[in-house]
Parts: structure tokens; sequence; C-alpha cells
């Protein structure tokens, strides 16, 4: 009766639109006059940097080497320019896109104040870091200088950069490859897990760096030995992950499916496996952190190229505005590989969209 | 009465001297159903009613092939059942929809689990539109009502043209009024499709509502007491005299067979 009571006043109808309406994302109304300050707000942090790089000037005379390229005369200090005037360009484009559309406009807003902040920052560094050299040299270059490599060396760095990534993608791609299949075999087969997966728990704990003697003593090659440690590292949380995730699917799907006529293999690829992919995407995404650190450590410890060879070279030479710009190469690589696995996981989970708290 | 004979040439299923036994989570032996003796007439709807414990939903399963009976055999068109078969539709009590393929998707995953799915394509929108679903093909179940999902588990299991539809409480969670939108929904089925039906439930209206026979089963162990033919004509009425005497004459009978002691007078 109390059951009965709670349900009466909702109608089907009106279910139905609430959970229509729930779908929709609601953003509050964004008016073109807050649009237009939050627009000159983004951009004025970075116009305050490029401000402080052409107009203050730089206390100690050092000299500031001219390079030839493609034909142009650069400085680093025009080059820092050239970089922040195309951040407030890509941000005026997205901003004046934004304008189109109510959610877009909210999103843009939201971000405005750390968009600013980064701008100040910016500027600030470059105050301390190369205009009055307050932050302690040649440690902390600002933030103009740690471009210079690109201007000396960009043909190098990208040398250095695609070894990294071709190191990285083989071992991830494979790790990934190893790890859900091995994951699928020990969920499904009792068999499997009984002998597999102590093994598993065993040596997925260990740090995979920790093999990195054995490796370069069982491989050929320096890179087969680095993609060897990726595989590793990326292995045991997607195996691990996988195995639970299957390991978790209710009975009750499984036998719903059999009831529709569905074998072994339908319940295997389209029941068990769907329903751990939350947890799989959850096994890559740590694999892929792990993957990374491996990735430098390896470099750092015996590879012939790579962003971490880079790093360790130019630490020998005190090339410290180097180190800060394989570094910055780094932050922007791995973002952009995050972003990617991010966009192809949004893609494979978009029946979770709404439904689970993000 | 018919005779034996002619009741047997018109049966769809055969339940013959069905006990079971299982042990609970705490380990406890239950004696789920003991000696069932059911026939189902080819076509009808058939409710199975009784309090929660009766064995009903364990029988259903028996019938569906998930469970194996303990002694006793049951055969669909004379064929004895070993396992679970697309023959045999099955609607469960949660809808159990895939929740990561959308509406359409869900219904269409029998015809792709038997691999006959491209020669079928045409089917899908046909039986999304027979369950009233059009325009909520591309959502995904948490998108839509617990009603929806209802539907979508109905159309799923029939799309596979099952000679016997097994719907366990399909309607036990939703409100009444989504219930009695159902209700009419099944009928309508029942009436273009001539599927027979099997619904178990513990909702003594909507048994009386749907079906021609109601099956009314008493727990520990869960046993048959009697089986109740409704004649009325439908759409049914439920505030008629008729359908107000079986009601109160099947409340009656369960509330004979609750374990409750009922006081004896000697006169």
């Amino acid at each position: 009766m109390n059951n009965l009571a709670e349900t009466l006043p909702q109608a089907p109808l009106v279910t139905e639109a609430a959970g229509n309406e729930h779908l929709r994302k609601k953003s509050k109304i964004i008016t073109s006059v807050r649009w237009w300050l939050n627009f000159s707000l983004t951009l004025s942090g970075f116009a305050a940097a490029v401000a402080v790089n052409i107009l203050v000037k730089q206390i100690a005379n050092v000299e500031i080497k001219t390079y030839n390229v493609a034909g142009f005369s650069l400085t680093f200090n025009t080059l820092y320019r050239l970089v922040v005037g195309a951040v407030i360009l890509l941000y005026a484009g997205i901003g004046i896109y934004s304008f189109l559309d109510h959610d877009r406009r909210a999103k843009f807003v939201s971000r405005a104040p750390f968009r600013f902040a980064m701008g100040l920052a910016l500027a600030i560094w470059d105050i301390l870091g190369t205009k009055l050299l307050i932050l302690p040299q040649p440690f902390f270059p600002g933030p103009a200088k740690i471009l210079e490599p690109f201007l000396i060396e960009a043909d190098f760095i990208l040398q250095n950069t695609l070894y990294s990534l071709r190191l990285f993608f083989a071992g991830f791609s494979l790790g990934v490859i190893l790890g859900i299949g091995t994951g699928i075999l020990i969920g499904w087969f009792p068999k499997v897990y009984y002998w597999f997966y102590p093994v598993l728990k065993m040596t997925g704990v260990i740090p995979a760096v920790a093999w990195m003697p054995f490796a370069l003593t069982l491989f050929p090659t320096p890179f087969m030995a680095a993609v060897f440690l990726i595989v590793i590292c990326g292995w045991f949380s997607i195996a691990s992950l996988t195995a639970q995730g299957i390991q978790s699917t209710p009975k009750s799907l499984f036998e719903v499916a059999r009831t529709l006529g569905a074998k072994t293999p339908y319940l295997v690829f389209h029941v068990a496996i769907p329903q751990a992919m939350p947890q799989i995407f959850t096994g890559i995404a740590n694999a892929n952190g792990f993957a990374f650190t491996t990735l430098v450590m390896a470099e750092m410890m015996g590879q012939p190229g790579g962003l971490g060879y880079y790093i360790n070279l130019s630490k020998v030479w005190s090339a410290y505005y180097k180190v800060f710009a394989s570094i910055l190469v780094m932050a922007l690589l791995f973002s952009l590989i995050m972003k990617i696995i991010g966009i192809i996981r949004a893609r494979v989970l978009r029946w979770q969209k709404g439904w689970v708290k993000e | 009465m018919n005779t034996e004979l002619s009741e047997t040439s018109d049966m769809i299923l055969e339940i013959r001297n069905v006990s079971h036994t299982y042990y609970d989570d705490s380990g406890n032996h239950v004696e789920a159903l003991r000696d069932i003796n059911l026939s189902v007439i080819r076509g009808e709807f058939l409710s199975i009613i009784g309090s929660s414990g009766c064995g009903k939903t364990t029988l259903l399963r028996l019938i569906a092939g998930l469970d194996r009976p303990e002694t006793g055999s049951l055969a669909l068109n004379g064929q004895p059942i070993t396992g679970p078969d697309p023959r045999r539709g099955y609607v469960f009590q949660q809808g159990g929809l895939f929740q990561w393929l959308t509406v359409e998707k869900n219904i269409a995953a029998g015809l792709k689990a038997r691999g006959i799915y491209r020669q079928n394509k045409d089917l899908v929108p046909r039986f999304i539109e027979l369950v009233g679903l059009k325009g909520f093909e591309k959502s995904y179940p948490h998108q839509i009502s617990g009603g929806m999902a209802q539907r979508v588990a109905i159309a799923r299991a029939l799309i596979n043209n099952p000679e016997v539809l097994l719907l366990d409480e399909p309607m036990g969670a939703l409100d009444s009024f989504t219930r009695a939108d159902i209700q009419d929904k099944l009928l309508e089925i029942h009436r273009q499709n001539k599927t027979t039906m099997i619904l178990v439930t513990h909702d003594v209206d909507e048994a009386i509502y749907l079906s021609d026979r109601i099956v009314v089963m008493t727990p520990r162990p869960g046993r048959i007491s009697e089986i109740i033919s409704v004649n009325l004509p439908y759409p049914r009425n439920r505030g008629s005299s008729e359908f107000l005497n079986i009601r109160r004459s099947i409340l009656e009978k369960l509330h004979l067979a609750s374990t409750v002691p009922q006081p004896e007078y000697i006169i």
C-alpha cells in the first residue's frame, strides 16, 4: 500500500518526460555581455605575458643569440611571442565558436579564470626567470628561454620524440592486447584463473623497471628491452582489471542471453566483455600512467634515444633549459595520448553517459 | 471436463511429477517444488499465482531450462526440455536489459545471438512498433522508464517467435498505471500472435484480468493447490461482480493455503 501511495502521482507519461529532461545538460544562460567580459579575461592573461616579454628590459647584459629558421631571424624571445600569440589566436577562435551555442558558452566562461591565470603565471615566470634573473640560474630558466632548444636543435628533439613515441606505441599496444587477452582467459576459465592469477598477482606488484638489468641481457636491442618493460607494466593492470570485470558479470545476464538462444562465444564477446568494458578502461588508464613512467625511466637508463635520453644528455652539460624543453614536450605528448584514450573511452562507453557519475 | 485424450492433443507443454529442492544461501535444504503435474494448452494465457516462496519462479526457471529438475520431466511439444531455448522466451523480473545496447539492439540481440540477424533485420522495427517504443530506438536502457524497459524485454523475447512466452513477474516493480498499460499490451500481443503465455505473479487482479486459467500454488513445499478457469470475455472489467467473485475465491484459497494454523472450532 505504501508503495502504491508513492508511485501513484507518477503517471507513465510524466516519468518519461522527466527522464528526457534529465538527459539534457542544464547549463546557465550566459549573456553576451558576460561572454564578452570572459572572452577579454581569457585573452588578457596571455596578452599580458606577451607585453611583459616585449616591454620589460632584461637587467643582466646577456647576449641573446639570433637563429635563422626557414629564412626568418628568430631569438627565443620572438619565438615565445609567436607561441603565446598562437595560443591567443586559438582561444579567440574557441571563444568566438562558443558564442553560437549556450552549452559551449557556459564551458568557455567557466574556463576563463583558469586561462587568465595561466597567462598571468607565464608573465610572472618570465619576469622572475628571464628578465630580473631572480630565480637561481641556470636551474630555472624563464618560459622564453626553454623554447631556445627548439631553435638550436629542433630536428634532434623531433628525432628523440619520435623514438619515445615508437617505444610507447610498440609497448603499450602490445600490453593492451596481451592484457585484455589474458584477462579474458583468466576471467572466463576457472582453470586458467587457478594457474595464472597467482602468477599475475606476484609478478604484477614488481615495478617494471626492476626487470631492467634482466631485460637488457635477454633482448638483443635496448629498444626491445624497453618495449618488454612497457608491455609487462601495462599487461598486469589491464589483465587483472579485465579478469575482475568479466567475473563481476551478473549471472542473470548470461541467463537472459541463453534464453535468447546465445551460445558461449556470444556470452563471452557480447555479454561478458561489453559488461567488463568500464573496468578494462580503468585498467588501460592505469597502465597508461605506468607506461609513461617506465618509458622515461627506461630511456634514462640505457636507450640510444628518446626524451628521457635527451634529458640525461642535457643534464650532463647543465643545459637545464633543454631539460625543461624535454619536459614540455612530454607534458604535451602525454596529455595528447591521454586525451586520445579518453576520446576512445567516451566513444566505447557512451552507453554510460548520464548514468554513472563521471 | 474434457477427456484425457482430447486434452493431450493440443497440449504444448507437459510437466510430469516434477520435484525440485535446492540449498539456499545459508545452506538450508529447501523443498521448492513437490510433485508438480501441469499441462499447458496451446495458445492459452496461464498465470501461476502464490505467495513468495511457493516455488512459482522455480517452476518457471525449470520450464525455461535454466535449472534441471531433481525428479520428473518437462516436455515442449513432446520433446524433453534440456536447456534454455529461444522457443521458450523468458522475460525476467528486472528486465535484464543489456545496458550497453540501445533499445533497438537489445531487441535485435536474440537474432544476433542466433546468427540470423541479417535475414531478419526488418523484424526489429516491427517489434519496436508492436511494443510502442517508436522514437526510442537509439535510447540506452538507463534513459528510459521502468515500464518501457519491460516492454523492450518483452519485444526482445518475442522477436525469436517463441512458442511459449514465460513472464516472471515482469510488472512487479512498476507503478499501477504502467502495470495496467503493459497488461493491455500483453493481451493485445496474445490476441495477435496467439503465443502461449505463462505468467508468474503475486497479484490476484492481474492474474484474473489476463488469464484463461490460474494455477494457485501453496508454499513449503511448493505444490499446486488448484487450477481455476476464468471464463470471462476480454476486455475484462476489474469491477464486475464475476471478476470480484473469482477474486474472492482465489483469496480464500490463498488464505487457506497460508502456513498460519487455522483456528479449529468444536461445536
